[in-house]
């Protein structure tokens, strides 16, 4: 197997939360990210799934590190930017990009498409005056604008506009790796298929490594190669998408893949969901041993007490259940 | 693939189309603005005349005529003499120079300082940001008068000194409202964009925090510029600021007050130019932060 592009190898990201001075001076900290380790082959697409608040975007920023790792490695071909110096750091974000969830905020509102464009340009590299003008071109219309609204200001486009400025400024510094942090839960459904065929083509045509994060497993699963299942910090399943979706292996995959609607009416008469009881724990006080047991149908005592770790069931599709073989038994 | 070029129809390379800046949005709602609007003119024309104005008149503001006295208006002196039968409109345009100087100047002393401390002290945080600001707690605490007091006595009474006196105690405020602005910008997705493409600290305040937070210091500022030349007018009235036979609007009406029982028109005109002046500058101010709300603007 080839080197992976990018090594994430037990990152736990935890957030002290402040407390009252009367009750004690507890270190209560949210365990955002809690132990995740996967790796991602140059060129691939990884989804990352999972409900609001189990941690995916802390993973993201801390990937990118626009938030440090309490504890772990994130090795981005060959380098650890956990250890890097910040003017080390700086020059290395010419390799990881984000397009981040709300395109109406991660825009400076006081600058006009060029100025957003050519100022990421120049980040990382010294263009001339004419090569800069021809540059940003070429990106707007790599994102399917027109290179004569490059002197408008973003308040003037439409949600799914913007994100395709996003997604240049993103492309300006010529990045290997792309984190896409839910960029199309902010837009129309009419306009997210836009924005995620254009991702998918950019992707494919410049050879770029992506993870896609998204808490809609319809929307991860066109683009993705491999999805990620995160559950309170962790990753619970991992593999190719069309298996993780169709052959789910945790009992929790199995709920969100039965969550969601089919497109053969014949089939999605007979679609069972299943129904997940409660909400999901608190990151701040996670339950002991397996994350899901107080919400799954086939807990035994052992999940309160022992961590599943990730394990393969099939080749490439891994699961992190004490009792893989007996719920995929079937 | 869906998304290509096809998508848009109007790719072919037109002429650029121009945008609308917000800044431009906000001057269109400004103009609708008739209060805001007025006082703008005011503020022009009171400018033009202290600045022109004494091109025009047969004296100077310091030439005496001591056979004159204090005289009520007349075809010659059209707002009347002080004491010392110097000239009523010629110190008066005069002294609108001073005020309006002092305005600007101590405005913008405590404008560039107040919002790059401001800026840095917000975006920076932690500690850097607890002593800049504690600084700021300590100026606070200084009571201003003594502040000046001693300036003045250490330094002598100079010009200059007014200006760094009364912008050294402006910028306090300047700060704290920028840090806020700049606290609550921090948590915007574009700062974080902006750290994430990998550009230098120094760029990402100047070209991505500053102009953010400029529109509550733009207001802010109009409202400075009155609050400055009213402790100006406080320190000439004490005596603290500009001296005879220069003249400023503080100082009218403080030369004016005294023998308002005589000679009325000496405290009239100054007080009437210079209420005028706060007046205009207010609704300016008002004026600037309505057309400023983002909430205001279409979306």
């Amino acid at each position: 197997m080839q080197e992976p592009l990018l090594e994430v190898r037990g990152v736990k990201t935890y957030f002290p939360l402040e407390r009252g001075m009367l009750f004690g001076r507890g270190a209560a900290t949210v365990k955002a990210v809690d132990g995740v380790s996967l790796s991602i082959a140059q060129g691939e697409v990884l989804g990352l799934v999972g409900e609001s608040g189990c941690g995916k975007s802390t993973l993201a920023r801390t990937i990118l590190r626009l938030v440090p790792p309490t504890e772990g490695t994130v090795i981005l071909a060959g380098r650890n930017l956990a250890e890097l110096a910040p003017e080390e750091l700086r020059v290395a974000r010419a390799d990881f990009q984000m397009v981040f969830q709300d395109p109406y905020a991660s825009l400076n509102p006081r600058m006009t498409v060029y100025d957003t464009i050519a100022e990421a340009i120049q980040a990382h590299r010294a263009v001339s005056r004419a090569e800069l003008a021809a540059e940003v071109s070429a990106l707007l219309n790599r994102v399917g604008l027109a290179a004569r609204f490059s002197r408008k200001y973003p308040h003037e486009f439409s949600g799914g506009q913007r994100q395709r400025i996003a997604v240049a400024r993103a492309l300006a510094v010529r990045p290997r790796l792309i984190v896409a942090d839910e960029p199309v839960s902010a837009l129309d459904v009419s306009i997210q298929a836009q924005i995620i065929n254009l991702l998918a083509g950019l992707t494919r045509e410049m050879g770029l490594t992506m993870i896609f994060i998204s808490h809609d497993l319809a929307v991860v699963k066109h683009i993705s190669d491999r999805i990620a299942v995160m559950y309170l910090g962790k990753i619970v399943e991992l593999g190719p998408a069309a298996g993780v979706l169709e052959r789910p292996l945790h009992p929790y995959t199995k709920a969100l893949a039965s969550a969601m609607p089919l497109p053969d009416p014949e089939r999605e008469r007979t679609r069972r969901r299943i129904l997940l009881a409660g909400d999901p724990p608190s990151p701040v006080n996670p339950p002991g041993g397996c994350p899901f047991h107080p919400r799954c149908a086939y807990a035994i005592p052992e999940c309160s007490r022992d961590q599943p770790r990730l394990e393969a069931f099939r080749s490439g599709h891994e699961a992190a259940c004490l009792r893989l073989e007996q719920v995929n038994a079937d | 693939m869906p998304v290509t070029a096809t998508a848009s129809p109007a790719l072919a390379a037109d002429a650029v189309e121009p945008g609308r800046s917000l800044w431009q949005d906000a001057w269109a709602r400004l103009r609708r603005n008739r209060m805001a609007v007025i006082g703008g003119v005011v503020l022009i024309v009171l400018t033009a005349l202290s600045l022109l104005g004494p091109l025009f008149l047969a004296y100077s503001y310091e030439e005496q005529n001591l056979a004159l006295g204090a005289a009520p208006p007349s075809a010659a002196h059209l707002l009347g003499t002080d004491k010392l039968g110097r000239d009523q409109l010629a110190r008066l345009f005069f002294g609108g120079r001073v005020s309006l100087l002092v305005g600007l100047a101590a405005t913008s002393v405590s404008l560039t300082i107040g919002v790059l401390w401001g800026s840095i002290a917000g975006y920076a945080g932690g500690k850097l940001d607890a002593v800049m600001m504690r600084i700021v707690d300590i100026l606070y605490a200084l009571p201003f008068t003594i502040f000046v007091i001693l300036l003045m006595t250490v330094f002598g009474r100079n010009f200059i000194l007014l200006f760094v006196a009364i912008g050294a105690v402006e910028w306090l405020t300047m700060a704290r409202i920028v840090r806020g602005q700049v606290l609550a910008l921090k948590r915007q997705e574009f700062i974080e964009a902006a750290v994430a493409l990998g550009l230098r600290k120094s760029r990402i305040v100047l070209r991505h925090v500053v102009p953010n937070v400029l529109g509550p210091v733009m207001v802010y500022t109009t409202l400075t510029i009155p609050a400055v030349m009213l402790l100006e007018a406080f320190l000439s009235f004490l005596g603290l600021g500009v001296q005879p036979p220069m003249s400023s609007w503080g100082l009218l009406i403080k030369e004016g007050a005294e023998q308002m029982e005589e000679a009325p028109w000496l405290l009239i005109y100054p007080a009437a130019v210079f209420a005028a002046t706060l007046f205009s500058l207010n609704f300016l101010g008002d004026g600037l932060r309505d057309a400023l709300d983002v909430r205001a603007s279409k979306d």
